[in-house]
């Protein structure tokens, strides 16, 4: 229930440039999620957003109010910006029992202690946990701290959560059965909510937005699917989609009506309108497709001429899909991923072909996306 | 490319889009200074760091300077000596009579080669001694390890004066007159150069400052991988190899840490030195500082101090060049999994425990053993039943035995002391752990910054300062009243108890703040962020966050605190008053008086006390002194 602006937003440790001139708009009601690797200037963004920070340069605006403006040394103090941050780590008090962990902030506030004892229950509940009330944390699991940090987050209904890699410490299974929780709660508060992780897959499957970071600049923002369709360029490429994308190199010629290409992939032609508006006006030039595993039909007999052989380098079923590593020509290795389980054998010849459509094609030059996917 | 901002209006804008040009923004810099003034005023702790500094600068580098400029200034009764000028003038006669004139040899150069050759002898045999001890006791197989890991604390407990008076007890000889020692009470005759002097000295010292080291070591060797010495094993090293090339270098920065505590501790130390080393003429820099400063000699005494204070510094730098990048190699490895326990062999085995216990027997506890035999006793050195008497502990005065002195217990002198060690310890141990706490929230919250850099330097000179000179400083200083401007901060404090408490706080502050330090950073930093976002005000934050989950570390540093003001000597020497006196000084006067037994009997109440608080401390399971010695 926030609309959170960041302008300018320079961010550094002693010598160290950890966010480099960041603007970014956080409207009201998105799960914004900041990805991005190790390193890359995320976990500052939150901090920043929280007050825990103190940017150099920059303003940050909440509903239009202006919360940081470094220009005149204005910060105003995290407890005034309306929000809640779960760390990590999940820093719960190990002195506290979850009631007071989660009753703290409320007692700070000075709000009768009957109703915090009904906005304490109502957020133990809606976590689940309600009888644990008086434990320890310590004598939780970890799935269960996890809960009581939301839950101490989530008590005083703030308009802006902030979560920063929470389930990065709870085993896969865990994992899998918060991600549709913290969906819910999204959904239930209408909050909004920054959210912070390394895992492409929590990303694309929780939010409305992700914001991709490399080494403290965004590098695209935009809808989780249309990132995976049509990556800004080779780096957003390579960090979204799991198998990742493949990258094939070829020569491509630039034409009044689009654009055609050659290479191992055979001859292909793109029309004028899938381009984008990086793509240059005419002449030659290195480009590589990027074409998704998903997005490649394999089969073992040629029965159409845009089939390209390819010899089966490892082939591995899952039960539920099969991904498949084929040599095209001398030594390009390309992964595809087939529905199903099907057993393919060593050097086995295959022929694999994909819709010239769906893929993306990129400028080897520049790096960015030239063609977009339909 | 840079200026990417996120679109509204859904992705057919293609996501980003490049920012046109920076929005202008308006902005007064009267309104930036403005807000910066507010916010470093209104945070607490900004304020406590200065007050920090503040008070650290006035209690540490001010006496140091004020020790410094003393040296330079001629004293009323020198005046003749220097032929004319008046006090207070500058002068460099103390200096030039120190280092470059015919008394040279004997007030310098002979005392400064003595002290080095115990500082060196002292820290080699207790390094050796500590080292193989803690080895043992962490890495091997030795039987009855909780009997010997209590047996080897408890020479820290005992002073090393206390161990003097016990080695004087043991081997005194006829050269002392009175009594003779119990050796030669058996009808053997000991040598002199082994009752008295630098070996007499070297054995007592090391046997009190092995436990530094064995300390340190022991938990750098507990927090080692065993698994990184089986992976030696693996690739086909042998014992020796593995400890020689794994262990040891792991362990290395504790033992130099150990050989500077150890050093300093050394060539500083004063009571034993003074027990030991007067009666053949042995003296050493600490002692001749004591001598000078007690005779009103303060300028040389100071510029001896000064000396003392380079040689320390060079030490520490030596030690901080060696050690370098590697602090931190204790904590690569992590306390891992388990640790597989090095076997001593069929016949090492039984041998290394005699050893051991022998080593104890002799040790440790024959010190005590004749210290509290020897308070029975109504005549030194015979050991008959006869003999056998409670006048020292409870008997009235009588004026055929030690000029009228009554038993301990019926002294009012003594129960004065007692009254004042203890009131000293625990307005120490609680002002000194909160302070010390303070500092360490100080130094872990602005590591690599710069505040906190100059609190973590300026809390380690006391460090630096021999005790005795650091007690000496005190006294020229507060015993006139400290003014600024005409306003009298603080009165003269000459004998009185404020100035024991403020001499004893910042000379233990190193101590006290290292413990705060490592107690401090294991609290993690995200704990209180997490009650800041929940809107905790510093001090709420520090007594609701920080201070409950320090509360271990301030019992440990308590317990540190507590132990060494206890039986602290060399510091408060000089300021001693008769109504100020505390145990350990009044035990000293009673040796200095003859009064051996009635020494004795003060000495062995004060072990009880600190014995009895280790034990309570280390029962209740929180106390730790490695961890909080170690920092």
């Amino acid at each position: 229930m926030s609309k959170i602006e960041l302008k300018h937003i320079d961010k550094f440790y002693g010598k160290n440039h950890v966010l480099k001139d960041l603007n970014l708009t956080i409207e009201d009601g998105d799960f914004m999620t900041l990805l991005g690797p190790s390193g890359c200037g995320k976990t500052t963004t939150l901090r920043v957003v929280s007050g825990l920070e103190k940017p150099q340069n920059g303003f940050i605006y909440m509903d239009g109010k202006e919360i940081v403006n470094a220009a005149e040394a204005y910060y105003a103090p995290p407890s005034q910006r309306n929000l809640n941050l779960v760390f990590q780590s999940y820093a719960l008090w190990p002195h506290m029992t979850v009631f007071e962990n989660v009753s703290f902030g409320l007692k700070i506030k000075k709000i009768p202690s009957a109703e915090i004892e009904k906005m304490v229950a109502s957020a133990l509940d809606r976590m689940q946990i309600g009888q644990y009330a008086k434990r320890y944390p310590t004598e939780l699991s970890g799935g269960q701290q996890q809960r009581v940090a939301i839950a101490r987050a989530i008590v005083s209904e703030p308009r802006l959560l902030l979560l920063d890699e929470p389930l990065s410490n709870l085993d896969a299974k865990l994992r899998v059965d918060m991600r549709s929780e913290l969906k819910r709660l999204h959904h239930d508060t209408g909050s909004t909510i920054i959210y912070v992780t390394h895992d492409q897959v929590e990303a694309l499957t929780m939010s409305t937005k992700i914001a991709l970071f490399r080494e403290g600049e965004l590098v695209q923002v935009d809808k989780p699917l249309e990132l995976y369709s049509n990556p800004r360029n080779l780096y957003v490429a390579d960090f979204i989609g799991n198998p990742s994308i493949n990258f094939v190199e070829a020569e491509g010629t630039v034409t009044a009506s689009g654009l055609s290409v050659d290479g191992i992939m055979g001859h292909l032609e793109f029309p004028k309108e899938d381009m984008t508006a990086q793509a240059p006006a005419s002449g030659k030039l290195k480009v590589i497709l990027g074409v998704r595993p998903e997005q490649i039909t394999i089969s073992r007999t040629q029965s159409a001429p845009n089939q390209v052989e390819a010899h089966v380098y490892a082939g591995m079923p899952a039960g539920s899909e099969t991904l498949v590593s084929v040599r095209v020509g001398e030594e390009k290795l390309v992964t595809v991923k087939e529905l199903g389980s099907t057993h393919y054998s060593g050097d086995e010849t295959v022929y694999i072909s994909f819709d010239p459509k769906k893929i993306n094609v990129f400028d080897a030059a520049s790096e960015e996306l030239i063609k977009y996917s339909r | 490319m840079r200026n990417l901002t996120q679109t509204t209006r859904g992705s057919e804008e293609r996501g980003c889009k490049r920012k046109m040009k920076p929005q202008e923004q308006t902005y007064s810099k009267s309104r930036r200074l403005k807000n910066q003034i507010k916010a470093v005023v209104t945070n607490p702790y900004n304020v406590i760091v200065l007050i920090a500094i503040v008070l650290l600068i006035y209690l540490i580098i001010l006496p140091l300077l004020d020790m410094i400029s003393t040296t330079f200034e001629l004293a009323q009764r020198d005046i003749r000596a220097v032929g004319g000028g008046e006090a207070g003038d500058f002068t460099l006669y103390y200096w030039q009579r120190l280092l470059a004139s015919e008394l040279s040899w004997t007030m310098l150069i002979k005392p400064l080669i003595n002290s080095l050759v115990i500082g060196v002898c002292v820290s080699v045999c207790a390094i050796l001694l500590g080292s193989i001890l803690a080895w043992l006791m962490v890495r091997s197989d030795l039987p009855f390890k909780k009997f010997f890991s209590l047996a080897v604390i408890i020479p820290y407990m005992i002073p090393s004066w206390c161990k003097s008076q016990a080695w004087l007890s043991m081997f005194k000889t006829a050269r002392l007159g009175g009594a003779p020692g119990f050796m030669a009470s058996l009808g053997l005759n000991v040598p002199e150069w082994l009752a008295y002097g630098p070996i007499a000295i070297i054995i007592v010292l090391t046997l009190h400052y092995y436990a530094y080291t064995y300390l340190l070591v022991s938990s750098a060797l507990d927090s080692i991988n065993s698994e990184l010495e089986e992976m030696g094993e693996i690739q086909g090293a042998g014992k020796a190899m593995i400890l020689r090339k794994i262990t040891l270098p792991l362990v290395l920065p504790a033992i130099l840490s150990a050989v500077i505590l150890t050093f300093s501790k050394a060539i500083g130390t004063f009571g034993t030195i003074n027990y030991l080393g007067s009666p053949v003429q042995y003296y050493t820099l600490s002692s001749q500082l004591y001598r000078n400063i007690n005779s009103s000699n303060t300028q040389t005494g100071f510029a001896m101090a000064i000396l003392m204070i380079i040689i320390a510094s060079i030490a520490v730098f030596v030690n901080q060049k060696l050690i370098g990048s590697r602090k931190s190699y204790a904590t690569i490895g992590g306390k891992g999994g388990r640790s597989t326990l090095i076997g001593l062999g069929r016949v090492g085995k039984p041998v290394i425990t005699i050893a051991l216990f022998a080593f104890f027997a002799v040790g440790i506890i024959m010190p005590i053993v004749i210290l509290i035999m020897e308070s029975f006793m109504l005549k030194e050195g015979v050991y008959s039943l006869s003999n056998f008497t409670l006048h020292y502990w409870i008997g009235d005065p009588d004026p055929k035995i030690m000029e009228g002195l009554p038993g301990i217990f019926k002294n009012d002198e003594f129960l004065n002391s007692l009254f004042n060690s203890l009131r000293l310890t625990l307005v120490n141990g609680v002002f000194g752990t909160i302070f010390g706490q303070m500092l360490g929230y100080i130094t872990a919250k602005g590591r690599g910054k710069f505040h906190g850099k100059l609190v973590e330097q300026l809390v380690f000179i006391p460090y630096l300062i021999p005790s005795v000179a650091f007690g000496g400083i005190y006294l020229s200083m507060f015993s006139r009243p400290q003014q600024i401007f005409g306003v009298t901060l603080i009165p003269s404090l000459y004998g009185t108890f404020a100035l024991l408490t403020l001499v004893s706080v910042v000379k233990h502050l190193p101590f006290a703040a290292r413990a705060g330090t490592s107690n401090m950073l294991q609290i993690s930093g995200e704990l209180e962020e997490a009650a800041t976002i929940e809107g905790a005000g510093f001090f709420r934050r520090f007594v609701k966050i920080v201070f409950p989950l320090s509360k271990g570390g301030f019992i440990s540093g308590f317990m540190l605190i507590f132990v060494s003001i206890m039986k602290e000597l060399d510091l408060i020497i000089l300021i001693m008053t008769p109504t100020t006196s505390t145990l350990p000084y009044l035990a000293f006067r009673y040796q200095n008086g003859n009064s051996a037994q009635a020494s004795d009997c003060v000495a062995i109440v004060m072990f009880s006390i600190v014995f009895l608080v280790y034990a309570i401390a280390n029962l209740s399971g929180k106390a730790d002194l490695a961890k909080s010695m170690a920092g």
